[in-house]
């Protein structure tokens, strides 16, 4: 069993996460209903009852460390299920995001997708899904990633081999610049 | 006749082309007009909520622009992710203050009055089923269907407003009115794996793993889906699932239009039958001849 000291709370910490999420994380009374329904539990370090917990007691090294927030697939069964009306799949973004931006990567290759996807939104303004698996594998060194699906993909034409530039692909790019501007604040 | 704008989303361009096509064809037979919304972008999809939500809900905000631009209040989608993306930004836009942070990133602001429903919703709310039902020529008769609505089409409910959340039944009672055989599927809004497939496999293989194995305990002749995400992982990932859970499925996996379009008589080249990789003959061959079905 691992023992948090309720003394270390920092409490800068629990206003930040609340702050951005909307949500007041002290109306979480531990009932358990969200891990219930979590279908990612098995792949979890925390389950999400105790990121709701360790967030109401301002554990942040172990939040922004943890695995959980970064393998969350949102999949909103939390959110909905919530006897106190908590976004909880919200609170597991936001801790996500500030994860992001004190630089950690629990889960490296999961960090490595979602650049490697928004990298190609912003170079072509769509998702180009060849393009970004070949960016994925050079990044992640996981070069023989689902390289036993292409030639199912390849027989039944699903991936083109050119992306579908667009024409506003430039205000696409300045959306993602304007956004590195502004920062967390943005 | 009904007309929306229309948002295809960035799959239904590669991975899911038959959904995009399907949906097309089958909304043209129900007088559903789908006006394609010019030059729209991807809307973030999940990489850019779990960066930061005022960038999310940008990327999607510069589409809801286009709409208005074309003078219209009701866009429609078939991707789910897409569908959450846009929803949850105009949700989030209700707040003026995060309305305001996302206009300061786009060129053209957004007004935030769009509503964008699935274009299951659409057809839904909008179609009356008698219609369908009298322009069927070829009934689902003796084909068995789990109906797979994935996690995020119907929640949250304050958001997606559309349908229930725990059970939803639109794609049931399409089905049905169609003349196949629904069987009870209890793991109709569980999550698949989403996009985990590429970064970790193993999730996908255990997630989709369960729905496979729900849709073969029901007995289900094959699986029906509405989004593009749920679809690849059940179908193109199945050998993959077979392998790391030592299973042997085999269960077609369709998109719901494939089917309603299959029931309306539509071209076989517009359904895209052959896009699926495992294959749905054996599935396809349950249904019976519309004689021997009266």
């Amino acid at each position: 069993m691992q023992i948090f000291n309720l003394a270390d709370a920092d409490q800068g910490f629990i206003d930040e996460v609340e702050a951005r999420s909307h949500q007041n994380v002290k109306n979480c009374y531990q009932c358990g209903n969200c891990t219930a329904g979590c279908p990612y539990t098995f792949v979890y370090d925390y389950s999400v009852s105790q990121i709701m917990r360790l967030v109401q007691t301002g554990q942040k090294d172990a939040i922004l460390k943890c695995r959980s927030i970064w393998l969350c697939g949102s999949c909103q069964s939390c959110t909905t299920r919530c006897p106190n009306k908590i976004d909880v799949a919200r609170v597991m973004d936001v801790c996500r995001h500030m994860a992001r931006e004190e630089g950690y990567a629990t889960e490296r290759s999961v960090k490595i997708f979602a650049d490697s996807f928004l990298e190609s939104v912003e170079r072509h303004g769509r998702a180009y899904e060849l393009g970004l698996m070949a960016s994925y594998m050079t990044r992640s060194g996981r070069v023989f990633t689902d390289v036993d699906l292409a030639p199912q993909v390849l027989m039944r034409g699903k991936l083109p081999f050119k992306p579908h530039p667009i024409q506003g692909r430039e205000q696409v790019a300045r959306i993602f610049e304007r956004f590195r501007k502004g920062g967390k604040n943005a | 006749m009904l007309k929306v704008a229309y948002y295809p989303g960035c799959s239904g361009q590669g991975t899911s082309l038959e959904y995009d096509t399907s949906t097309r064809a089958v909304c043209k037979a129900l007088d559903v007009e789908l006006m394609d919304i010019p030059d729209w972008s991807c809307c973030g999809s999940s990489p850019a909520h779990t960066v930061n939500h005022v960038l999310s809900a940008a990327l999607s905000a510069r589409n809801l622009a286009q709409v208005e631009a074309m003078g219209m209040t009701k866009a429609a989608t078939p991707c789910p992710s897409c569908l959450t993306n846009l929803r949850t930004a105009s949700h989030k836009m209700d707040d003026p203050e995060f309305k305001d942070k996302v206009n300061a990133l786009l060129d053209v602001p957004c007004k935030n009055s769009v509503d964008t429903q699935s274009v299951l919703q659409v057809l839904a709310e909008n179609v009356d089923p008698e219609l369908i039902k009298g322009k069927v020529v070829k009934p689902l008769t003796g084909i068995k269907i789990a109906c797979y609505y994935g996690c995020i089409m119907n929640r949250p409910p304050e958001v997606m407003r559309f349908d229930h959340h725990e059970n939803p039944m639109a794609m049931d009672n399409l089905m049905a009115l169609l003349g196949a055989e629904v069987v009870p599927f209890p793991l109709k809004v569980e999550c698949c794996g989403a996009s985990y497939g590429i970064p970790r496999g193993d999730i996908v293989a255990t997630l989709s793993g369960k729905l496979l194995d729900a849709s073969r305990d029901v007995g289900a002749d094959a699986i029906v889906t509405a989004c593009p995400l749920c679809q690849m992982n059940l179908d193109l990932r199945q050998g993959q699932i077979n392998d790391a859970l030592r299973e042997n499925f085999r269960i077609p996996v369709f998109y719901y239009t494939q089917l309603l379009g299959y029931a309306l008589g539509i071209d076989r080249a517009e359904l895209g039958f052959e896009k699926l990789c495992v294959d749905p003959r054996l599935a396809l061959g349950r249904i019976k001849q519309p004689q021997q079905a009266m």
